[in-house]
């Protein structure tokens, strides 16, 4: 069975190369100025940015418009109640109770561009990024949160394990299915309701599976002496190179001109 | 030298009562007395609920003895304070190898057991190199463990232990969810262990082809050493043995039905080759 965790894209880029923790903050950057910036000029001018990256990480553009099928429903939505629920001057079509101003037009342009490159923005993080690095790198950023309680480690643990076992429950699901298929299961007709029902024998023994496997694997980590993040070390650390400080200037530039632009414009 | 001194352990696991009866305490293990010496490779057979799984937890101190007492290079399983160094003393391998493969990668998780006891970064990556060549998975240092068959996975275990450089390897039932290849390859990745690196090993198991490969054999019933000695030794005691529900290696028994039916086969062989020159003298005798 082939799994491919996350959406991760392989491929030999500058992108790709880059320290996690950089594109981390590059795309956190990349969200505060979408979130800064309401002119149309600006928003022009951080799609232009955002192409010049998905670019320079020689991924495929249909992967990264791939993660807008899942938001169609809530893009539709927001522009309906943008475009139909704005008061405004400018009234362009007015009839029985509905009114749409030229404001609700722009208000309703402006939230689906946020959007849509808030969801294309991010997904250049998910494609170029393992699972893995992108892990160590939110232990990392989570560190300083410690003193104050956060259990970065533990969080980091949590999540590589998970990434862990998915493929291996996606197998036990398969197995599970074709057991209770071949007792005379059926998961595919029927309606929602019933549909829901059948999955009841699915879950079951899944999840006591799970638990299973969740204390065997607490039993074997203790036994080669896992203990928290106690006298840790790491085998492999993360260092920032050449590649990533010319990355970082690049977005120095990048938000300084969109303040730049927040102001003049 | 001693690795493993066990002397009149006991081990009961506490069994909550349904519907609020009270506890009761179902033993384990009984009285285990049981030196295991540096170098050496011990298998331990018994049916299920003999008491040998507990028995390798004990050594691991994933569980203290009740009553007895337990050292491991010399530090008592008892207390709380050597914990650690029991447990990288003696490292385990479990028998499910998809549930003890922490990490995404497999030299990742071959450096879990190195990073977690604090050794420095670059030696990490020696261990973990050296570890991975022992039991034959260099090639496989950056593979996904989930793509890997299950000896393999298997070895990645065995090698994640090493990288921790314990004394004594201890091996809960390796190979019982493998395939005939897949055991094979442990197998051998336990032997050569044994023989050229001169670690000591523990291996739980109750495939009788297996504890043949051993120096010495120790059979559990009920908890307590019933039987103990070389394999030939061992395998001596067939009739015992069906008693305590174990059968005999295969070539032993094919050895055994052969003197019953008068020919002169001598008992305790344990190997094909040995068999097929018992016979040939056999014939040339004739």
């Amino acid at each position: 069975m082939n799994v491919t965790i996350g959406q991760y894209y392989p491929a030999d880029s500058f992108v790709h190369q880059l320290d996690p923790r950089v594109k981390l903050l590059g795309v956190t950057l990349f969200i505060a100025a979408l979130f800064t910036v309401n002119s149309f000029a600006g928003y022009a001018f951080i799609a232009v940015c955002m192409g010049l990256a998905i670019y320079a990480t020689k991924v495929p553009p249909i992967f990264m418009l791939r993660g807008l099928r899942a938001l169609i429903f809530i893009l539709i939505f927001t522009s309906a109640l943008n475009i139909f629920f704005t008061a405004g001057n400018t009234v362009l079509v007015s009839f029985w109770v509905i009114t749409i101003t030229l404001e609700g037009i722009l208000n309703a342009i402006r939230m689906v561009s946020r959007l849509t490159m808030l969801i294309v923005g991010s997904s250049v993080l998910t494609l170029t990024t393992t699972p893995i690095k992108l892990t160590d790198a939110i232990e990392y950023v989570l560190g300083p949160f410690k003193r104050i309680g956060v259990p970065a480690h533990e969080i980091a643990m949590m999540m590589s394990i998970a990434l862990r076992f998915i493929p291996t429950l996606l197998e036990e699901i398969d197995r599970i299915m074709k057991a209770q298929m071949a007792r005379g299961a059926d998961f595919d007709t029927g309606g929602l309701i019933k549909k829901a029902k059948s999955l009841v024998p699915l879950l079951v023994p899944l999840f006591i599976s799970a638990f299973r496997r969740a204390d065997e694997l607490a039993v074997a980590m203790e036994a080669r002496c896992y203990r928290g993040d106690i006298n840790r070390t790491k085998m492999k650390v993360m260092r920032l190179e050449r590649r990533d400080f010319k990355a970082l200037w690049v977005m120095l530039v990048f938000s300084a001109a969109i303040v730049l632009l927040k102001i003049y414009i | 030298m001693k690795i493993i001194e066990a002397d009149k352990v006991c081990f009961s696991y506490r069994i909550a009562g349904a519907d609020g009866a009270e506890e009761t305490l179902a033993p384990a293990v009984r009285e285990l007395s049981l030196d295991i010496g540096e170098g050496e490779f011990v298998a331990v057979l018994g049916r299920n609920g003999s008491g040998k799984s507990t028995f390798a937890k004990l050594i691991n101190a994933l569980l203290t003895p009740s009553a007895g007492q337990l050292n491991v290079s010399g530090y008592s399983t008892a207390g709380e304070e050597h914990i650690w160094n029991i447990r990288q003393t003696a490292g385990m391998v479990f028998q499910n190898p998809d549930n003890q493969i922490v990490a995404t990668i497999v030299e990742e998780d071959v450096a879990f057991g190195p990073e977690n006891l604090g050794v420095p970064t670059a030696e990490i990556r020696a261990r973990v190199d050296e570890a991975l060549a022992t039991v034959g998975m260099g090639d496989y240092a950056l593979h996904s463990p989930h793509f890997l068959s299950g000896g393999q996975k298997q070895r990645v275990c065995i090698a994640g232990v090493l990288a921790m450089k314990p004394r004594i390897i201890i091996l809960d039932e390796p190979t019982a969810m493998l395939d005939p290849i897949g055991r094979r390859e442990v197998l051998a990745a336990v032997s050569r262990l044994n023989r050229q690196e001169g670690m000591t090993v523990l291996l739980i198991t109750h495939y009788m082809e297996e504890a043949v490969m051993a120096d010495r054999v120790v059979v559990m019933d009920k908890g307590a050493a019933v039987l103990q000695g070389t394999p030939g030794e061992v395998f001596l005691h067939g009739p015992l043995l069906r008693e305590l529900g174990l059968n005999l290696p295969q070539i032993t028994e094919i050895g055994a039905r052969l003197a019953e039916c008068g020919l002169p086969v001598k008992p305790g062989i344990l190997t094909i080759n040995e068999m097929a020159d018992e016979l040939c003298s056999i014939l040339n005798s004739k």
